[in-house]
């Protein structure tokens, strides 16, 4: 594909979410291009619908209308399982506080990744040590420091080189300092890695990071008025 | 399996105490099983050793304790010899009596009046075949209780002598009493109730005019189906085969159905204990799996996972179960009916990890229900 192929394309979308008088429109008509390397924020208050964008992202629901291209793909052409080894491949999560299994080491996390996707010769060593935590391969979740656990977390949504990670609130549960650490090292993985990455967060305050920082209120995608 | 065997190690604690319900259930099946096939032994190991394959009992007869009640006589038999695809039919005794040996030691003895040289006749171990009027074969296992070639065993109340000749191969039960072989003509004499005191003789043998017995036993001709039913209404009896007649021995219906009352009820507590754990552990890890589903993992291959644990921790605990079972059983007193035999621990470990593979399977079903979306959000 050309290198002008976007790494996402939501186009018009539109997700309502419950049903008769609770009805809400979590999206509405959402539009939003990423390039590959880019690193893009989304704020906005809870209930705006900041986790719907993600979930439409990463085809983990469909937009009742509207259309979401990863890598130049309609997510909507894609059969259940031919949809699961897509995300598999192309898709990575960061997710809140880490989400690791707590049965699993560090490499073992980033093993059982590669594993799913049928990814070989992943050199699982260099990429905890790309991240900073290479001296933690062998320690479960339990054992480590939610900064870590974060940083594991990223390594593992990068095992299968991924063209588009997408990062849920990944500083809700860290202090200051290691909020900032965090997010330095997502703008490093999208500037050295040319990973297009989608961050949603609360926290105004590692922002600097982004290349580009939009608001979400209401369903509806926006410039936000003050960064 | 990468999943379940780091899980497994993880949480080492959790899968070892289901572990060893599963160890002692299996346990508690290998003793019931040993103990189900002791007392079959102990209870029928005479009859299955006869190379019968059904017996004439006199029509009407009471099924249960059949043998003992039933009498038929010379022109039921003679019925029976007559019929089309019977290879065999010979007249067999048999009664329950109580005697001592020399030294004072008492035994019960289940006299089974067979024909001398007939199809009946049983090989032996040791000593002689039958055939000496007053000459028995018992069952090898009275051994333990001192009796020898050459012992001479006194039967209550008619004080009639019988000289042990030689030993069956194998035990020989009947009814949990021991068998003691003896020929027809000797067993009749002490059925028509005249038997002298001392050792039967030939010539009283030759005198007795008295052609009933307890039964037919019929052998049918290789390959033919003999018309049973048939052959019963001409003759005046009715029949039952081997394993039919395993009921008409003193309480072994109420033996087997009790044990196997027992072991069924374990199975399903198999079944359910371990399908209510791996509920509970699916439950407690559904977080993980919405993660690992919103990542791409399909369905079936944390099914595959899952069941592949639950067969580990079956298999695993099944064997140490089994393995425990087995060494209790081996320290058994010997006068305890039990006996292990590798096919039915065999079935019992079938069962128990198959129904608590079922169980599982059912808990882990659900896996497949648990939606990718929970992993957004923070909340558990």
């Amino acid at each position: 594909m050309s290198t002008t192929t976007p790494a996402l394309e939501i186009t018009d979308a539109v997700l309502e979410l419950g049903d008769g008088e609770s009805r809400v429109r979590a999206l509405d008509e959402v539009s939003l291009t990423v390039q590959p390397g880019e690193f893009v924020a989304v704020v906005g208050p809870s209930g705006s619908g900041k986790s719907s964008l993600l979930a439409i992202a990463g085809a983990l629901s469909h937009p009742d209308s509207g259309t979401v291209k990863v890598h130049g793909t309609d997510l909507r052409t894609l059969s259940r399982r031919a949809l699961s080894r897509f995300r598999l491949t192309n898709l990575g999560f960061v997710f809140q506080s880490g989400n690791l299994l707590p049965a699993l080491t560090s490499a073992d996390q980033l093993r059982l990744a590669a594993k799913l996707a049928g990814t070989r010769g992943v050199d699982v060593h260099a990429l905890l040590a790309s991240v900073g935590m290479a001296h933690r391969a062998g320690h479960r979740p339990g054992q480590l420091s939610g900064g870590e656990r974060q940083r594991v977390g990223i390594a593992r949504a990068l095992v299968n080189s991924p063209s588009l990670l997408l990062v849920d609130e990944p500083t809700a549960a860290l202090d200051r300092r290691r909020s900032h650490e965090v997010v330095q090292l997502l703008a490093e993985r999208a500037h050295q890695d040319g990973v297009a990455i989608v961050m949603v967060t609360h926290d105004r305050d590692v922002l600097e990071y982004c290349d580009r920082v939009l608001e979400m209120v209401d369903g509806r995608l926006g410039v936000p008025a003050t960064v | 399996m990468f999943l379940a065997t780091r899980e497994l190690r993880f949480a080492r604690g959790r899968f070892t105490l289901m572990g060893l319900v599963i160890a002692l259930i299996s346990v508690l099946v290998v003793l019931l099983s040993g103990l189900s096939s002791g007392l079959v032994n102990d209870g029928v190991s005479g009859l299955k050793n006869l190379p019968a394959s059904a017996f004439a009992f006199d029509e009407g007869t009471m099924t249960d304790n059949a043998f003992s009640r039933s009498v038929v006589d010379g022109e039921q038999l003679a019925a029976w010899q007559d019929a089309d695809g019977i290879a065999e039919a010979e007249p067999m005794g048999v009664n329950i009596v109580n005697g001592a040996l020399d030294d004072g030691t008492q035994l019960d003895l289940t006299l089974f009046g067979v024909v001398p040289d007939g199809f009946l006749s049983p090989e032996v171990s040791s000593g002689d075949e039958l055939g000496r009027v007053d000459g028995i074969i018992v069952s090898e296992p009275l051994r333990d209780a001192g009796v020898e070639v050459g012992s001479v065993i006194t039967l209550d109340r008619t004080d009639v002598e019988l000289t042990v000749i030689g030993f069956t191969q194998g035990q020989a039960t009947f009814g949990h009493v021991d068998v003691a072989y003896l020929p027809i003509d000797t067993w009749r004499l002490m059925a028509a109730g005249l038997a002298e005191a001392g050792a039967p003789t030939k010539a009283q043998v030759a005198d007795l005019d008295f052609e009933y017995a307890s039964v037919v036993a019929l052998l049918a001709e290789d390959g033919a189906k003999p018309d049973y039913a048939g052959i019963d209404e001409a003759a005046g009896t009715m029949h039952m085969t081997l394993t039919e007649a395993f009921n008409a021995s003193p309480g072994y219906e109420a033996e087997t159905l009790t044990l196997s009352m027992i072991q069924v009820f374990l199975y399903a507590i198999c079944a359910l204990v371990v399908g209510a754990f791996f509920t509970v552990w699916t439950i407690q890890r559904s977080h993980d799996i919405a993660v690992l589903r919103a990542v791409g993992a399909s369905g079936g291959y944390l099914l595959r996972d899952s069941l592949a644990q639950a067969a580990i921790l079956l298999v695993g605990f099944t064997a140490l179960g089994v393995a425990a079972g087995v060494g209790l059983g081996a320290a058994m007193p010997a006068s305890m009916p039990f006996d292990l035999e590798v096919t039915p621990i065999a079935i019992a470990c079938a069962l128990t990890i198959g129904l608590g593979i079922l169980g599982a399977a059912v808990a882990v079903l659900r896996i497949v229900r648990i939606d990718p979306l929970r992993a957004l959000g923070g909340q558990r």
